[in-house]
């Protein structure tokens, strides 16, 4: 016996909402083997990842938390990816965003009126941008592979961070500890029902950027020409569309994305810098950017389940006691699975049987 | 063992292949004798190609047997094809540019052997059947037909019994052609049978003594090509009834210019590409004018120059007397100017699109209502991709279908369409009917010379002759990023111009027609 792939004559639109699916359940099911094999039952180290985490309002919250900053830079990658421009750098691009935004409280802590929040997004989103410029130069000019350079920009921006938290803006009240002032209330991003748990706005931003971006892709002729540039870099010649200028619009927008979700969680969950803002929040967008299927809309929802497993990785810890690493092996577990069902769009399977097939098929 | 496959070479009964529900080849009988050269004639889709693919190992059939002098074989690879002593020489080179003839054809040799010796044997080998070869020289840079030759020579040195040809001609001038079928006689004469794709019927007629013709997977006729007409065996291939091309008014030569080329000289950008050297030429309203050559001469890097997906210095093209050199595609499609690009899917289409987002590929910014603000009005393109299957009689599937589930002609209909259906002053195409079948192309020729009674200027780009000849007014002949003088069609012929695409031509200085 053995399997064959056989080309469709053309994609399969259902497999394109299934695969993901299927990719999940593979991941889960190699999840539960995984489990065992560490000693626990698999049905309630799967419930104890998947299920409790959602099971307490509270608990809801720290997702929304969680997904705001990845659908946000998952919608942004989404553009990014469909062009043709392989931005691996958004958690840079986010390190970036959060120490712009922040720059106005910490350094002009007696400004604090209405002003001041609106400023600080604005900020973040430019500190994005600005920091996704830099690999969209160097390939458009020096023709650089962005993958490289933007990857190689989050160790700068890391160490960046890092430095100026210990160093020019750490707190002079704070007993010396690596962290920057607390922001002033102005200076936060309000909590959207105090009472029930500390979900912030940002979601709701995220969830608006999210669906323009995809109102963008699937309407607008700047859309179109995302489309066109990554499918059919010769046929957008041929419209009159720019490789070149394509390349800045791509990263200006997915940094931006990145900057903006920066600055929403030090502005809300944290409130101030750290020497880390984000536990891979950067990486983990690729994922949510193709389990969404590189549609911003999709990665609202897939967006919510990567925000899962980072919860589902602490409540491994506490309840399981697991290292909390477990998150990132499940992360790429659906990575690995999504794309490898990815497959089944283009090809179907056959299994063959007996081995009639030496040669002839 | 069969003792009716006894004495022939290689014997097909019943072949079949299927994709999915599409029968590619339908119960296809096919016979072989030593020596001989049997020509499989056919259409683009006919099914020419799935059939030696089957027989060169690289399909597996799914009904029918092989029978390879006498005895039934499973041919499941190339490989298992070359040791029973079959040799194929493919449409499209498989050679690596940056390596030696001699390491080439060592790459397809048993491992032992030595490079010296390869190189010997080419050598003697290529003297012997006229096919002048240097082992030594790199593959890039060999001129087309001489890229040919080392694949005819790489299927020789395995003293095939059996060689199959791919429309060798579609990339030979006519003398290379000549010189072909020199070599392929003396092979027959030797005992070597040859199987020779093609669907050029007049190269048939005068080379093979069998044909077998295929038509939408199936075999509709045996015969002697020397006891047909060259239209009886048109008829065979394509069914029905041949479109006639109605004769038109030539141009007047007192006609306004539209477009001017004007010592159009441009760098290739990588070692693959031509440059082209000091072009000049002018169209004028109404008048259709034709640039023959062999593909790689140059016609992709002047059609992008002329199409502004690469800039030129401004004076080197003007469109009614506006410089243009510097203008993107889009300013130029402005000024009236349409283009119709070679390849239809993945530049003058996107393939996974549907024919109603390809209509906003080329159109946005042109047609009205196709834009509101930053979004695209889909219903507008959807009218507008109605209109044009319906004026250019675009068969297709469904209501909106991707691009590339459309068949080449349709396609090309489609695409011709979509740039001239609004009115064009200025129409360049670039091959209008490779790889379509005659039907659709008959009927894109027609549209050209309605477009150029209307009063476009039309310049068309082509590697077929005949085409070239049938509707073009005046015609020019590309070679090595080299322009002739244009001459009125009426005054040249077919050896005059086949001699140019060689590159024999005077260099006249700010030549203009």
């Amino acid at each position: 016996m053995r399997l064959e792939l056989i080309k469709r004559s053309a994609p399969a639109p259902s497999m394109r909402i299934l695969s993901p699916l299927l990719g999940l359940f593979l991941a889960l099911i190699a999840g539960a083997i995984m489990f065992s094999a560490l000693g626990k039952a698999p049905d309630r180290a799967l419930y104890a990842f998947f299920i409790e985490p959602v099971s307490e309002m509270w608990s809801v919250h720290e997702l929304l938390i969680k997904a705001a900053p990845l659908i946000l830079m998952g919608a942004g990658l989404c553009i990014c990816f469909q062009s043709n421009n392989w931005n691996i750098g958004a958690e840079g691009q986010m390190i970036v965003g959060a120490i712009f935004g922040a720059a106005l409280p910490i350094l002009l802590p007696d400004v604090q009126n209405f002003l001041i929040l609106p400023l600080m997004l604005i900020f973040g989103i430019l500190g994005g941008m600005l920091y996704g410029f830099i690999p969209a130069l160097l390939k458009a000019k020096f023709k650089t592979n962005e993958i490289l350079t933007s990857l190689m920009l989050v160790y700068v921006a890391q160490m960046l961070l890092d430095w100026i938290v210990r160093g020019p803006w750490r707190n002079p009240e704070g007993m010396n500890f690596p962290e920057s002032r607390r922001f002033h209330e102005w200076a936060r991003i309000p909590e959207m029902i105090p009472a029930d748990g500390r979900a912030n706005w940002g979601f709701v931003i995220a969830i608006i950027v999210a669906v323009a971006l995809g109102i963008m892709l699937a309407k607008s002729l700047k859309g179109f020409e995302v489309k066109v540039i990554g499918t059919s870099p010769k046929a957008a010649q041929f419209a009159g569309f720019d490789r070149q200028k394509m390349i800045f619009f791509a990263f200006l927008l997915a940094g931006g994305c990145a900057g903006l979700a920066g600055i929403i969680e030090v502005a809300g969950a944290t409130g101030q810098l750290r020497p880390t803002v984000s536990p891979g929040y950067g990486f983990t967008a690729i994922i949510v950017a193709y389990l969404g299927r590189l549609n911003p809309i999709g990665a609202i929802v897939a967006g919510l389940v990567l925000a899962l497993t980072y919860l589902g990785g602490e409540a491994a810890q506490i309840s399981l006691g697991l290292s909390d690493k477990i998150a990132r092996v499940f992360q790429g577990l659906i990575l690995f699975f999504v794309l490898a069902c990815d497959t089944l769009i283009l090809y179907k399977i056959r299994l063959t049987f007996g081995a009639a097939h030496k040669g002839a098929a | 063992m069969t003792q009716t496959g006894a004495k022939h070479l290689l014997q097909l009964e019943g072949i079949s292949k299927y994709y999915g529900s599409f029968k590619a080849n339908d119960r296809i009988d096919l016979t072989i004798e030593p020596g001989q050269i049997h020509a499989l004639l056919g259409e683009n889709g006919a099914g020419k190609s799935t059939l030696v693919k089957m027989l060169y190992g690289s399909l597996q059939p799914d009904e029918g047997r092989i029978l390879w002098q006498g005895a039934p074989v499973v041919i499941g690879n190339p490989a298992e094809a070359r040791a029973l002593g079959i040799g194929m020489v493919f449409q499209h080179f498989s050679l690596f540019d940056a390596l030696t003839v001699a390491e080439n054809i060592a790459l397809a040799m048993p491992k032992d052997q030595k490079l010296s010796d390869i190189a010997r044997r080419l050598e003697a080998i290529s003297k012997e059947y006229g096919l002048p070869l240097k082992a030594g020289a790199r593959i890039h840079d060999l001129s087309v037909g001489e890229r040919q030759r080392v694949e005819i020579v790489r299927c020789l040195l395995q003293e095939p019994q059996l060689l199959i040809l791919d429309e060798p001609t579609s990339v030979l001038t006519p003398q290379e052609s000549e010189d072909l079928f020199k070599v392929l006689r003396r092979l027959s004469s030797e005992g070597t049978a040859i199987l020779y794709i093609s669907h050029k019927l007049a190269e048939v007629q005068a080379l093979c003594q069998k044909a077998t013709i295929l038509r939408h997977g199936e075999v509709v006729a045996d015969c002697v090509p020397a006891n047909e007409t060259t239209l009886s065996l048109a008829k065979m291939m394509v069914g029905d009834d041949i479109h006639e091309i109605a004769p038109r008014n030539t141009g007047s030569e007192s006609a306004e210019v539209v477009l001017e080329v004007k010592g159009l000289s441009a760098t290739g950008l990588t070692g693959f590409e031509t440059s082209l050297k000091n072009v000049n030429f002018s169209v004028r309203k109404g008048e259709i004018a034709g640039i023959a050559g062999i593909a790689g001469n140059g016609q992709s890097e002047l059609f992008a120059a002329l199409s502004g997906e690469r800039a030129t210095a401004p004076d080197m093209i003007k469109i009614d007397g506006v410089p243009v050199g510097h203008l993107s595609i889009l300013q130029r499609r402005k000024l009236g100017a349409m283009f119709v690009s070679e390849e239809r899917l993945g530049h003058a289409a996107v393939p996974e699109m549907s024919l109603s987002d390809n209509v906003v590929l080329t159109r946005h910014g042109l047609e009205k209502d196709l834009e509101t603000g930053p979004f695209i009005r889909h219903s507008t393109a959807r009218k507008i991709k109605d209109k044009i299957t319906e004026m250019f009689d675009v068969r297709k599937g469904n209501e909106d279908p991707p691009a590339m589930s459309l068949s080449g002609g349709n396609l090309q209909k489609f695409v011709l369409g979509r740039e001239v259906m609004a009115g064009a002053k200025l129409v360049i195409v670039n091959q209008p009917t490779w790889g379509v079948d005659a039907g659709s192309a008959a009927q894109l020729r027609q549209n050209l010379i309605d477009l150029a009674a209307e009063g476009a200027a039309i310049l068309v780009i082509s590697q077929d002759l005949d085409e070239l000849f049938e509707i073009s007014d005046r015609l020019a002949t590309m070679a090595e990023g080299e322009l002739s003088t244009f001459v009125p069609t009426g005054e040249t012929n077919r050896n005059e111009v086949g001699l140019k695409m060689t590159g024999v031509f005077e260099h006249a200085a700010g030549a203009n027609a």
